[in-house]
């Protein structure tokens, strides 16, 4: 098989991640995204082990190593997500602004703030 | 002698100025015998120094105090008549200041500090007039200086008593700017600052600049004793307590110049341009001092004007080369001020009011204040200069003295040569000295009368109105709570007597040339025909003049009985269109205020305005500037993080391309 259509396949993968995170709202969207992008690399590091014809296989080895990233990763970005809707009641990014300047975000975070302390 | 004597005698009133400053707020009760105590044992001591002393000797010592690289400056003792005398005045003075004060500022809550500032002043004044050494005498004079200024400021919750002091205390430093000049040019002409070697050099001939010396001496003269460039503080002084004008004012700091040309008169013989100077200042300094005293309001202001007036006659003297009769007006004039001030006192505490027209409304001021009435009649017959009281003797004494100078054989009584005084000094004096003794007989009735002899005839006017004084005139009002009701306490009477004994007798010292005259230079100071006829008579015009005019003015007021408010003031009357003139110090005031006061005051605002806003906004632009480029960055960090990534992928891109491009 050609190298091209693995290669053409993980950038497409790598686009749609990064279009993903940087359009994408909610968190976890914005979470799937990302192992989006790890995968369209996991891909690549494949695919060029296979054309190269590695002895060691290094490529592949790497690719494991960047799944287990990849899980720790994901678990502890889901908790933090989960902690930052139970507190916050949203996981929208645009709306968790609170630790840019406050006198920029000021609006943003007086906005924010009630809303979770109704909650 | 033992030389503690002379050296406890300025040392004393200084422990008891420190000891009094330092107990003051927790002892009150220790603070008027450490007042009074110092004082008068210094009195005492001065006394003993100067029976030891005995006439016509003089002593010197001297321990170097530090090596300067010139001239040493040394912590010198010279004694001789003059200072001995002159520091029985001031132990005199000061002694009865200090008990006047007592009473006179019985309820004051700042009494300890004025008292300690009193008793600091007197060590300053003993240690002038002991002092062998120029520098050490600057030391005091300067002490003498801020002490001044203090006391003139003693009330300072008024307006006129902080402008009044900082006025003196600036009009006097401009003095002593060329003073200190005066003082370092004579010791490196000299090579030393001891009095003795200084007089030694000048009599040698070995002084190089003898009249720059003598001018730049002059100007620290003319601020101390009040002389005509620089006189203007004198009169605002009175702003502060009556006893500080009596010691300070009258009697001891306004004659610390005088003192000082005395000691040095060789120096000043040696210049005839000087003398003239001198001369031509002094003369100034009487004529336009007596008119002003006629036309004042303020029973302080005619008694000030009259002092500066006296110290022309003092210069006079000194111009006319006689220093013997300078110091002998100097201590007959220092008793019989002093005594006029402190009645002053008692009658602005009697009356609760300085101006004397508003006197004049008061029925029975002469029988409420008796004492202070004889006392002050006697201090003003010896001011006029009738005989035989002190004034008398004293001016025939300068009369004399400007006479003999005028003739071209003046009376230096061995100091320097008689050829060294100018003639046209010695008529410059005799001439103004003879208007001022008119004039000044003539504002001393018109005060006497206008004070004392108002409308007897008691008039239900009300304490407020008849308390004010008369519109438009300049006023040093003093902060006085003491009660117009009770009698003066014993403590501001008696010293009123002790001061009018010499007042009446002191001149007759000069007449036998063993007593008085063999303390100073040897010279006689007897009157001459001439003179005291000449003296007498004017000022018996004068008298006559002022009360011719007083009547006239009462007269003319019954007249116009509408005129309320104008009491009979003979002084309107002889001075006529000058009268406006003359109250404000014939402007003197309002020119340097526009000569040096305004345009400082521009340069000041000039000054801050550039500080303001031309370096401050360099200033304030290096802020705005940092803080302006701090906004735009942060506006950048909005919190939102996928406008950070955003960026981020941006500024990836833009790496690739340019290193795709630049490849």
């Amino acid at each position: 098989m050609h190298l091209v259509y693995p290669a053409v396949l993980a950038a497409l993968l790598f686009s749609v991640g990064v279009y993903g995170v940087l359009a994408r709202r909610n968190v976890v969207l914005v979470l799937m995204s990302v192992e989006l992008m790890l995968n369209a690399v996991n891909l690549n590091l494949v695919a060029f082990d296979a054309w190269l014809r590695d002895a060691v296989h290094a490529g592949q080895a790497l690719t494991l190593f960047t799944i287990t990233v990849a899980a720790a990763e994901i678990g502890l970005g889901l908790a933090i997500v989960l902690l930052v809707f139970r507190t916050r009641r949203t996981a929208d990014v645009d709306r968790l602004t609170v630790l840019g300047d406050p006198s920029e975000a000021a609006p943003d975070a007086a906005a924010a703030e009630p809303e979770g302390q109704a909650a | 002698m033992n030389l503690a004597l002379p050296i406890l005698v300025p040392a004393l009133p200084a422990l008891g100025a420190a000891a009094g400053l330092a107990t003051g707020k927790r002892f009150p009760g220790l603070a008027r015998p450490l007042a009074v105590l110092p004082v008068a044992v210094s009195a005492v001591l001065a006394v003993v120094v100067a029976v030891q002393l005995g006439t016509g000797q003089s002593l010197d010592a001297a321990t170097r105090l530090t090596p300067t690289g010139g001239p040493d400056i040394s912590l010198a003792l010279h004694l001789d008549g003059f200072s001995v005398l002159i520091s029985l005045l001031v132990g005199l003075v000061a002694t009865l200041v200090q008990i006047y004060s007592t009473a006179y500022l019985k309820d004051d809550p700042r009494y300890p500090s004025y008292a300690a500032l009193v008793s600091l002043f007197t060590a300053a004044m003993f240690l002038v007039v002991y002092s062998g050494d120029l520098i050490v005498l600057l030391v005091g004079w300067e002490i003498m200086g801020i002490c001044s200024y203090f006391l003139i400021g003693h009330h300072w919750e008024t307006e006129d008593a902080r402008s009044a002091s900082l006025k003196a205390f600036l009009v006097t430093k401009l003095g002593d700017v060329p003073f200190v000049f005066g003082i370092f040019a004579l010791g490196a002409d000299a090579g030393s600052f001891r009095v003795t070697d200084v007089l030694a050099a000048a009599t040698e001939g070995r002084l190089g600049h003898p009249t720059l010396i003598a001018l730049l001496l002059l100007g620290g003269v003319a601020g101390k004793s009040a002389q005509f460039p620089l006189h203007t503080w004198l009169p605002d002084a009175m702003a502060g307590p009556t006893p500080v004008s009596a010691l300070i004012h009258a009697a001891t700091m306004v004659a610390a110049g005088i003192y000082l040309v005395a000691r040095l008169m060789p120096v000043f013989l040696l210049s005839a341009a000087a003398l003239v100077v001198l001369a031509v200042m002094a003369a100034v300094t009487m004529v336009g001092s007596a008119l002003c005293a006629l036309a004042q309001d303020d029973l302080k202001r005619v008694l000030a004007y009259s002092t500066v007036g006296q110290l022309g006659y003092m210069a006079g003297a000194l111009a006319s080369g006689d220093r013997d009769s300078a110091v002998f007006y100097l201590v007959g004039h220092g008793v019989f001020k002093a005594l006029l001030f402190l009645t002053a006192g008692v009658v602005i505490h009697a009356a609760h009011t300085n101006s004397i027209s508003a006197m004049s409304r008061m029925p029975g001021l002469r029988k409420r204040v008796p004492d202070a009435y004889w006392a002050m009649g006697i201090g003003l017959v010896a001011l006029m200069g009738l005989p035989p009281f002190t004034g008398f003797f004293s001016k025939e004494s300068v009369f004399t003295a400007a006479e003999h100078a005028a003739h071209g054989e003046a009376l230096t009584r061995g100091v320097g040569p008689a050829s060294a005084v100018p003639e046209a000094a010695g008529w410059i004096v005799l001439v103004t000295a003879c208007l001022t003794a008119l004039l000044t007989a003539a504002y001393s009735t018109r005060m006497w009368l206008v004070a004392f002899h108002g409308r007897a005839a008691g008039e239900p006017a009300a304490a407020e109105a008849a308390a004010a004084p008369a519109a438009g005139a300049p006023y040093s009002p003093e902060i006085d709570e003491a009660d117009p009701a009770t009698a003066e306490p014993a403590a501001m009477r008696w010293p009123l007597w002790v001061l009018a004994v010499p007042a009446m007798g002191f001149g007759l010292l000069g007449l036998r040339d063993d007593w008085l005259p063999s303390l100073l230079d040897g010279g006689s100071l007897r009157p001459t025909v001439t003179t005291s006829v000449l003296g007498t008579g004017l000022a018996l015009a004068g008298i006559l003049i002022a009360y011719a005019a007083w009547r006239t003015a009462g007269a003319r007021q019954a007249a116009r009985p509408a005129a309320e408010g104008a009491p009979a003031d003979p002084g309107r009357l002889l001075l006529g269109p000058v009268y406006r003139f003359a109250q404000h110090g014939f402007g003197v005031d309002r020119l340097y205020s526009a000569l040096f006061v305004r345009p400082t005051a521009a340069a000041a605002r000039l000054v801050n305005f550039l500080d303001r806003e031309v370096v401050e906004t360099y200033v304030r632009g290096a802020g705005t500037g940092a803080n302006a480029l701090g906004w735009l960055v942060r506006r950048a960090q909005n919190g939102n993080a996928q406008a950070y990534l955003n960026a981020l992928l941006a500024g990836a891109v833009l790496l690739a391309v340019l290193v795709a491009v630049g490849s």
